[in-house]
């Protein structure tokens, strides 16, 4: 198994309104063991074919499940972050876009206290390509191997996979860690587990702007680093003061800026790509295939 | 979602922090009303969502109601970075003898708000954290406790704040992280807190930011959301679940995905262009997202071409293509289209562009390279005619 998740892991899917029925269904068809679903008031019924449960917790009792998915919307989405942390589950994925800030900062200090690791919210989820897929990234774009991912952002995380598959490079694991402020699995932490993962043999950081992540995880690759990485940062071009799209995505006085990314990545001796499609050759040449 | 000073001091004062008598006025008579009923000398202070207002003479003093009139009539229908003044907050002119600075934001590196309090007050907080940062003291709440007594009083005296002030100073910054929690803030600032000559502490600004994210949650602050003229086109975009920034190039750009869009807008950068918009339709690209999207690019009349960047995953790529090809059958837009379709089944989706009224490129970059080269031959045909 490479990280986060692998052939054994044993998903439930929180949030089995359309967009979680739709994607429990195609991560079964990759191969993922989505084991139920919970549905309050719906225990004891079948959806498509899985069981559902009134709770997480009898869900985890009755299947042995231990990674969670959270299609929950956005109002109610602290409740299913906390009830899946709270029946103990190792991994939980937040697919939800929109939780606020503050809703976030109280998940995340219950996390500190608990053993489990929260990825997202407002990201694809994460994949382990071959073995299991829990997430809503299209499967076609991804192929097994060492170069382990992690990335902010959704569909250009499946360009990149989709550059580096084409290339000949597969991916050990890809962890979209998600484009809001705060999130569970920031950017440095995702590294870190890539790092020290025996399945991956080289990293790719894709980044954007807004926050520090990035310049914390070159710091970390800097003192720490076994690997070779290479990375990319979007939105150079963007003005301060605007948001683009991602709640975190957002240039505020001296923060955040793609230079200071830059710059940091460089020091660290991380080449950055200009380009997306310059990263496949980035990897090669950091692997020594050049 | 920003609110007005005197909308944020209102909510301060619901909280139980000192504010100073104030009233808003739309017209100088309003204004003179207002400083008559108030008793001057009064503040007039412009009403804009930007910092820098007393720099940029938003800010006046006034000695009598004849004197409220004349700043109003000087201050509305001014232009402070962009935005034009249309209403003033008269308030009574505090009695000033120093100036304190107290903020709560989030601190993303610590996943935490943080408190900041600090004896220099009134001057960009971003600054005075370049230049001095020991003039700070920070303290990080929990989300799940907010502020308490012991951090508060902490604060106080780790950022030096005179011993007749302590009490009242760390009473406002719990009372602020209150008003943090409680609004579902971003950002609350109060700079300058004034320390009054009889002693007395008063909020003399007040920002407070909401987020957006939480407005569900907050019907009362968001009946408060304003848009400025230059922002319908953004307001427009979020009502069909886009997420659209206006920028000030000619190459229009439409893609799915925050990042693929950010990612978009460098590419055209790389090429020696320059974006006109960012637009992100959100997932999929039917038809209808694709048509509503290029009419919110195309009205910008600066945008000479627009690039189409859409990465087919679990909408697939011929899918994308049909939908672009409906558009441009039924309503052709007027300028050029540059299409550039990846992931699942873009080769089928390319195929199925070949001879349409547009430009298909299979890379990224070789359709910013396009969409740059056609925006510039767009501008040099506008120009042409007059030159003959």
């Amino acid at each position: 198994m490479s990280v986060l998740l692998g052939r054994d892991t044993r998903v439930i899917v929180q949030g089995m309104g359309r967009e979680g029925r739709f994607h429990a269904q195609r991560m079964k068809e990759y191969g993922t063991k989505v084991v139920g679903g919970t549905k309050p008031g719906a225990g004891g019924a079948l959806i498509d074919g899985l069981p559902m449960f009134d709770t997480v917790a009898e869900a985890v009792d009755e299947t042995g499940a231990n990674a969670s998915i959270v299609f929950v919307p956005a109002p109610a989405a602290m409740d299913a972050l906390l009830e899946a942390i709270d029946a103990g589950i190792d991994l939980v994925i937040a697919i939800t876009e929109g939780i606020p800030v503050a809703d976030m900062l109280k998940v995340v200090a219950v996390l500190e206290t608990a053993a489990t690791t929260l990825v997202g919210p407002n990201g694809p989820g994460a994949i382990t390509p071959g073995e299991s897929k829990i997430g809503i990234m299209p499967a076609e774009n991804f192929s097994p191997g060492g170069v382990g991912f992690v990335s902010r952002s959704g569909t250009l995380t499946y360009e990149i996979a989709d550059l580096l598959t084409r290339a000949g490079l597969g991916q050990s694991t890809c962890i979209g860690v998600g484009g809001d402020p705060v999130i569970g699995l920031p950017t440095p932490d995702a590294v870190r587990l890539l790092n020290e993962d025996p399945a991956t043999e080289a990293i790719v950081i894709v980044g954007e702007i807004g926050g520090s992540a990035e310049e914390r995880a070159a710091l970390y690759m800097r003192s720490e680093g076994k690997k070779p990485a290479v990375a990319f940062i979007a939105g150079r071009s963007a003005p301060p003061g605007k948001r683009m799209g991602h709640a975190g995505a957002i240039v505020s006085g001296s923060q955040g800026t793609a230079e200071s990314k830059i710059r940091a990545f460089r020091d660290a001796g991380i080449p950055v790509a200009d380009a997306p499609s310059e990263i496949p050759q980035l990897v090669q040449e950091a692997l020594g295939r050049s | 979602m920003k609110l007005h000073e005197y909308q944020a001091k209102v909510v301060l004062a619901r909280a139980g922090i000192p504010v100073p008598e104030g009233r808003i006025a739309a017209t100088a008579q309003e204004a003179e009303d207002a400083a008559r009923a108030i008793g001057a000398p009064v503040a007039v202070k412009a009403q804009v969502h930007v910092g820098g207002r007393g720099k940029a003479g938003g800010i006046r003093i006034a000695k009598s109601p004849a004197d409220a009139r004349a700043a109003a009539s000087a201050i509305l229908g001014m232009e402070i970075k962009g935005l034009r003044v249309e209403k003033v907050y008269v308030e009574r002119a505090a009695d000033v003898r120093s100036e304190l600075y107290l903020g709560i934001t989030l601190d993303r590196d610590r996943r935490r708000p943080v408190v900041m309090l600090s004896t220099v007050g009134g001057m960009d907080i971003e600054e005075v954290a370049a230049s001095t940062p020991e003039k700070i003291a920070r303290g990080w709440p929990s989300p799940l406790l907010g502020l308490l007594p012991f951090e508060a009083r902490s604060l106080v005296f780790a950022a030096g704040v005179p011993p007749e002030q302590r009490d009242a100073v760390a009473d406002i910054a719990l009372r602020l992280s209150r008003v943090y929690g409680e609004t579902d803030a971003t950002l609350v600032e109060i700079n300058p807190l004034f320390v009054q000559t009889d002693g007395s502490v008063l909020a003399g600004d007040a920002k407070l930011e909401i987020d957006d994210n939480a407005l569900f949650r907050q019907p009362d602050l968001a009946k408060l959301r304003e848009v400025a003229k230059d922002e319908e086109a953004e307001e427009r975009a979020r009502a069909l679940g886009f997420s659209f920034v206006q920028l000030d190039g000619d190459v229009g750009i439409i893609g799915n995905g925050a990042g693929l869009v950010m990612a978009t807008l460098d590419a055209v950068r790389n090429a020696g262009g320059r974006a006109a918009n960012f637009l992100d339709v959100g997932g999929g690209a039917k038809e209808a997202i694709v048509r509503a999207a290029l009419e919110i690019v195309l009205s910008n009349p600066r945008a000479r071409s627009v690039l189409i960047n859409i990465f087919g995953g679990i909408t697939r790529g011929d899918e994308v293509a049909k939908g672009i090809l409906d558009v441009v059958e039924r309503h052709p837009p007027r300028v050029p289209l540059v299409v550039r379709l990846s992931g699942t089944q873009a080769e089928a989706g390319r195929r199925l562009l070949e001879g349409a009224p547009l430009e298909s490129r299979a890379t990224m970059d070789d359709a910013a390279a396009e969409a740059v080269r056609l925006a510039a031959a767009e501008a040099a045909g506008a120009e042409a005619p007059r030159a003959r």
